[in-house]
């Protein structure tokens, strides 16, 4: 609106119009109301909850070990996971069939068996071999051949010692995620234009570096969601180690003292919560993994531009 | 040089020479193998049949005991280095800002140290008009913008040749113009270009060399002013009358 001319006409008035009513949305918010006052109603007044029963067992040191074990079972099979998915999926997608058809079959395998057949198969791998060595392949064959009575090992160690209880777990569960984790990935690195990765080698960038620095960047955009949902599932999948067995495992711990106590729902309905509280506890990570690769993507203001943008505005006030 | 896609055979035999310093442009029709042929320069495609050299060394391959051996991954992007390329879609990496584009190239490939490659960076996105825009992301940027932060992303490799594949076909026709300054300065500095465009007018005015191109091949090349107002093929005549 320009203020020098008198000529132009008023500007319409502001419209004051009756909205729409919804009387829908009061009539589902009456149900929902009954329902949840049925709700409460129920676990205020049945005493099988024992609800200081529960607040005074739920919190004993054997059961916080047990969040620590899970939570650092959970953090620890991810972080392989990954590392292997992404191994996995740049197998998939490289142009040598071997190596792509290699890690079809990895995914392949360890996609089809639950992961309880494989904790308990792994936490079993003792019986398989006694002792497990590394070095050059067939060489006590090769040895023999050549009338030598010699090998040529690394490194080694005892099934027994290894393939049990923490370690087992973590091997079995990591293995299992790796598989999923690749299709994941390899999603994620196809979303990205095929121009970028053009971009970065008409620059004369290396394949790896154009993977590294290019292409998982913004893979990881798409990466991210489903890995949330993989690590809550993986939170949730640390209550098979009890196939291993893991016993100190969260939910191991709280069932134990419900068993013990014959008080099965309080302790029942403790290891819901605890669940909820770390899955939320997860959430908030991702929460900000997901701000951080982002970039580039929404409207939010970087550091630099705010800066920027306020020493203009305080330009302009002088 | 002839390229082929499995049993199409999209450039059946260019014979093209660009001088050092030279600004050349071709046109055509879409489908013709402009862009073909210009990305076969850079090995983005390879090519099948005769020889393409840049600055006197074969793209792609190594002559070796009368035999051609195809190079190394480390090999062609070492040729890539010498060579910028500006996109029809402009391919700038959405997750970095401008300066970060610029500075990706230079400090990751050529190992330059980041305080003097964000100088470096700087003073081209100046040279570019984008000062002010440095720490933008590319979706914060205007389309004439990020073509013009592409442009400054290929000069910060200090490329001895530059390759436009139609670098104002996907803007607005406000914003072609900004780009074609940019471009008309590059070539007022004497570097050497090729540019597969559809801007008749920058071609006539800036071009040194036209090349018609149809159907795989080179119909008429020549001096632009020449090319544009006295077509000596009837395909070339009809082209133009269409566009001009």
């Amino acid at each position: 609106m320009s203020p020098d001319s008198s000529t132009t006409p008023a500007p319409p008035e502001q419209i004051r119009a009756v909205p729409v009513r919804h009387p829908g949305r009061w009539i589902a918010a009456a149900v929902i109301a009954v329902l949840a006052a049925m709700f409460v109603h129920m676990l205020v007044t049945n005493p099988v909850f024992q609800w200081d029963f529960m607040v005074d067992n739920m919190f004993s040191d054997a059961v916080l070990r047990g969040a620590r074990t899970t939570l650092i079972m959970t953090v620890l099979a991810m972080v392989i996971g990954v590392l292997l998915g992404i191994l996995l999926a740049v197998m998939r997608l490289s142009a040598n069939p071997i190596v792509s058809g290699a890690a079809w079959v990895y995914i392949w395998f360890f996609r089809a068996i639950p992961r309880i057949v494989l904790l308990f198969f792994v936490a079993n791998l003792g019986a398989l071999y006694a002792r497990y060595e590394f070095g050059f392949p067939f060489d006590q064959q090769l040895m023999d051949l050549f009338g030598f009575e010699a090998d040529w090992r690394l490194f080694g160690f005892d099934g027994n010692e290894i393939f049990v209880g923490f370690t087992a777990g973590l091997i079995g569960l990591a293995l299992s995620e790796g598989a999923y984790m690749a299709e994941i990935v390899r999603a994620g690195i196809q979303s990205v234009d095929p121009g970028q990765a053009e971009a970065a080698h008409a620059l004369g960038m290396s394949r790896g570096k154009t993977m590294r620095r290019i292409v998982l960047p913004q893979a990881m955009r798409v990466i991210i969601p489903p890995t949330g949902n993989e690590t809550i599932a993986m939170l949730k999948d640390t209550a098979l180690l009890i196939a291993v067995p893991v016993t100190t495992e969260l939910n191991f711990q709280l069932r134990a003292i419900g068993s013990r106590t014959f008080q099965v729902i309080p302790m029942a309905v403790a290891s819901i919560l605890w669940y909820l509280a770390l899955a939320s506890l997860l959430m908030v990570g991702q929460y900000f993994l997901e701000r951080r690769f982002s970039r580039g993507f929404g409207n939010r203001e970087t550091r630099q531009q705010r800066a920027a943008r306020r020493a203009r505005d305080v330009g302009s006030t002088h | 040089m002839r390229k082929s896609f499995g049993h199409v055979e999209v450039l059946k035999g260019i014979d093209l020479t660009v001088a050092p310093r030279e600004v050349m442009c071709i046109v055509g029709p879409s489908g013709s193998g402009k862009s073909t042929f210009l990305r076969c320069i850079n090995h983005l495609e390879r090519v099948d049949a005769g020889r393409l050299s840049v600055n006197g060394h074969l793209v792609g391959y190594r002559e070796k005991g009368g035999r051609l051996h195809e190079l190394r991954d480390s090999e062609v992007a070492a040729q890539r280095r010498e060579i910028g390329m500006v996109f029809q879609r402009f391919n700038l990496f959405p997750h970095m800002t401008a300066l970060e584009n610029v500075v990706e190239a230079p400090i990751q490939v050529k190992g330059v140290g980041k305080a003097e490659a964000r100088e470096r960076g700087a003073a081209l996105l100046e040279r570019v008009g984008l000062a002010d825009r440095m720490h933008n992301y590319p979706n914060q940027l205007s389309g004439g913008q990020q073509q013009r932060v592409a442009i400054a992303r290929a000069l910060a490799m200090e490329p001895m040749l530059m390759l436009f594949d139609e670098p104002t076909s996907a803007l607005d026709p406000e914003l072609v113009g900004e780009v074609l300054d940019v471009m008309r300065g590059l070539a007022a500095d004497g570097m050497t270009m090729v540019v597969v465009t559809h801007e008749m007018g920058f071609a006539r005015e800036v071009g040194d060399t036209l090349v018609f191109m149809d159907d795989g091949a080179v119909v008429e090349a020549g001096d632009p002013r020449q090319v544009l107002t006295d077509p000596q093929h009837e395909r070339t005549r009809a082209f133009l009358s269409k566009v001009l």
